[in-house]
């Protein structure tokens, strides 16, 4: 295998407690802290991690979105991606027009295999990595716990409701990343200063000559239903009695 | 007119329950006209308790040995062939869902809808984002296939007593052999089903570990619930996966939930908040599971839970 793609979305970082706006039209985003999408974060060890068993030549890191995505593109580059790729968009577009912006990536670069994460943070939609293994014709391993590579197939483990399920799929193919795949490296001082110098190239839409259609546009948000604190018990006797009470027990 | 086609949900021998809940789902589109689709090896026990849902005119059964496994690949354009004039194409948002459903949407050439809490009409739904901290009201265009997940958890399933038709359909569609089911590990359990259960005790990082964990197990099953568990106590190893509650894990509502050495991180929150009751147990009384709580209990757990148990067990 020669290539690896693997996507890295800007998002509002994990432990952000994240707001919707005054005026009910987005979330607060100002100030706050932007990081990698966690999961893309664990897609990309996964790439580095089989280039390390010498099973790839080579990890590009892809991102669609603001120019400040270069900011996540660098630490992936630190965490040992080769080269980065930035397709620059104020848009904020949705995984279809991701999946295809992708795909273009997928083919110009030649990829054997495409990490994504599961999905992102902030959108929770879950649809990217299989929207780009369909429109590419090839197979999609999502929810990956454990990628074991072979020639041209990989065997995957992925977490499903039931248990684990493992499948057999021939390569290229996407994978997308659960929680438990593995746990992400760290980035050294060093390695950042070497990011620096690798290659980060942008492009924009009308490079790529992807149409990115129309998506579908939230036209309210709102903040979610709160439940309210309830009573605090003394002891188990205290707290049995109340379920009971409830006919809960 | 809305026509929805529901993509059922099972292991070649029952329903999931995760179908009925899109047929209550699918209901409240006005006049909608509900048909499920089985793909199966062989389905007619299964297409035979979906045609009982109250609510659904008619059970289309796609028999292929390629369905055996529910591959996303070879459903995916199987779904396509009969997508047809159905205005709305809905899976459940299980791991089954999310990962056919976006395929179905992509080869149709339109965006999905993930996780759909609320119709509020034919073309227009409300679903949650960023873990259930903004929930938005997203309107489709005319003119678009829907294609969506139902968030399971928002819906109750739909009755039993219809008499819905059964029809074998064949599709004409060309099934990839490029992926392949080697084989499911099921988590082996006589317990209650997590997602559907009524009741459900979970634990968190402060049990401490995997043999700690058993004294949930004990109070789960001294009043017949399922277990569940945050992602700390999956990510440090104590239970299998398919435990987590959770953002990324499964996000259910039983009547009861008990929170055991929870924090109450929002990833985990989001699992459970249309759950009926929340019961929480901790002994950091700061802790945020009890801001939702409609019963805390400030107790250290490994004398609080098995007092429990032995209190329910009599």
């Amino acid at each position: 295998m020669k290539k690896i793609l693997v996507g890295l979305k800007r998002a509002v970082d994990y432990n952000v407690r994240v707001r919707v706006n005054s005026s009910g039209t987005g979330v607060e985003t100002e100030g706050v802290k932007m990081s990698i999408n966690p999961f893309d974060e664990i897609a990309l060890e996964e790439a580095l991690r089989i280039k390390e068993a010498g099973n790839a030549e080579e990890i590009i890191v892809a991102s669609v979105g603001v120019p400040e995505a270069q900011q996540q593109l660098r630490t992936g580059l630190a965490m040992g991606a080769d080269r980065a790729i930035l397709v620059t968009t104020d848009e904020q577009l949705q995984p279809l027009a991701v999946a295809k912006i992708l795909l273009e990536l997928v083919k110009r670069e030649s990829v054997d295999l495409a990490i994504l994460g599961k999905q992102t943070i902030d959108g929770d939609n879950n649809q990217t990595g299989q929207m780009l293994a369909a429109l590419w014709g090839r197979p999609q391993a999502t929810f990956a716990s454990k990628v074991e590579l072979d020639g041209s197939t990989a065997k995957v483990t992925r977490e499903v409701d039931a248990g684990l399920e493992t499948i057999e799929i021939d390569l290229p193919a996407v994978i997308t990343a659960d929680l438990r795949l593995n746990e992400p490296r760290y980035v050294k001082l060093p390695d950042i200063m070497k990011a620096k110098k690798k290659p980060l190239d942008e492009l924009t839409l009308a490079d790529l000559g992807v149409d990115v259609g129309q998506g579908l546009t939230p036209s309210v948000f709102a903040p979610p239903e709160e439940r309210s604190r309830g009573v605090m018990v003394g002891d188990v006797a205290e707290l049995v009695e109340a379920l009971k009470g409830k006919g809960l027990l | 007119m809305s026509k929805v086609l529901i993509i059922a949900e099972h292991d070649g021998e029952t329903l999931n329950p995760s179908t009925p809940k899109c047929v209550s789902c699918a209901s409240e589109i006005d006049g909608a006209e509900i048909d499920i689709a089985v793909f199966a090896k062989s389905g007619d026990v299964v297409a035979t308790e979906a045609a009982t849902i109250e609510g659904v005119s008619r059970v289309l059964v796609i028999e292929n040995d390629a369905n055996d496994h529910a591959l996303a690949a070879v459903l995916a354009p199987q779904i396509v062939s009969l997508a047809g004039d159905y205005t709305h194409i809905f899976g459940p948002s299980t791991t089954f869902g999310k990962d056919l459903m976006p395929r179905v949407a992509a080869l149709l050439d339109v965006n999905q809808l993930s996780d759909i809490m609320e119709v509020l009409g034919p073309r227009s739904f409300k679903r949650p984002i960023y873990a259930g901290n903004a929930i938005i009201t997203v309107d489709v265009p005319d003119g678009v296939t829907i294609v969506a997940t139902v968030r399971t958890a928002s819906y109750q399933a739909a009755g039993t007593g219809g008499s819905a038709a059964i029809e074998k359909v064949g599709v004409d569609a060309e099934l990839p052999t490029h992926t392949r089911f080697v084989g499911v590990q099921v988590g082996s359990s006589d317990r209650p089903d997590l997602q559907t259960a009524p009741k459900v005790v979970s634990g968190g990082r402060a049990l401490g570990s995997s043999e700690n964990f058993d004294i949930i197990f004990r109070l789960a099953d001294a009043i017949g619930a399922a277990v569940g568990a945050s992602r700390a106590a999956v990510d440090a190893g104590y239970v299998p996966n398919e435990l987590q509650v959770g953002q990324t894990g499964k996000i259910i509502a039983p009547n009861l939930y008990i929170a055991v050495g929870i924090s109450g991180a929002i990833q985990h929150l989001t699992g459970i908040k249309d759950a009926g009751t929340i019961v929480a147990i901790n002994k950091d009384e700061e802790a945020p599971i009890f801001e939702v709580a409609d019963f805390g209990l400030v107790a250290d757990l490994f004398k609080a839970v098995p007092e429990m148990t032995e209190a329910l067990s009599k």
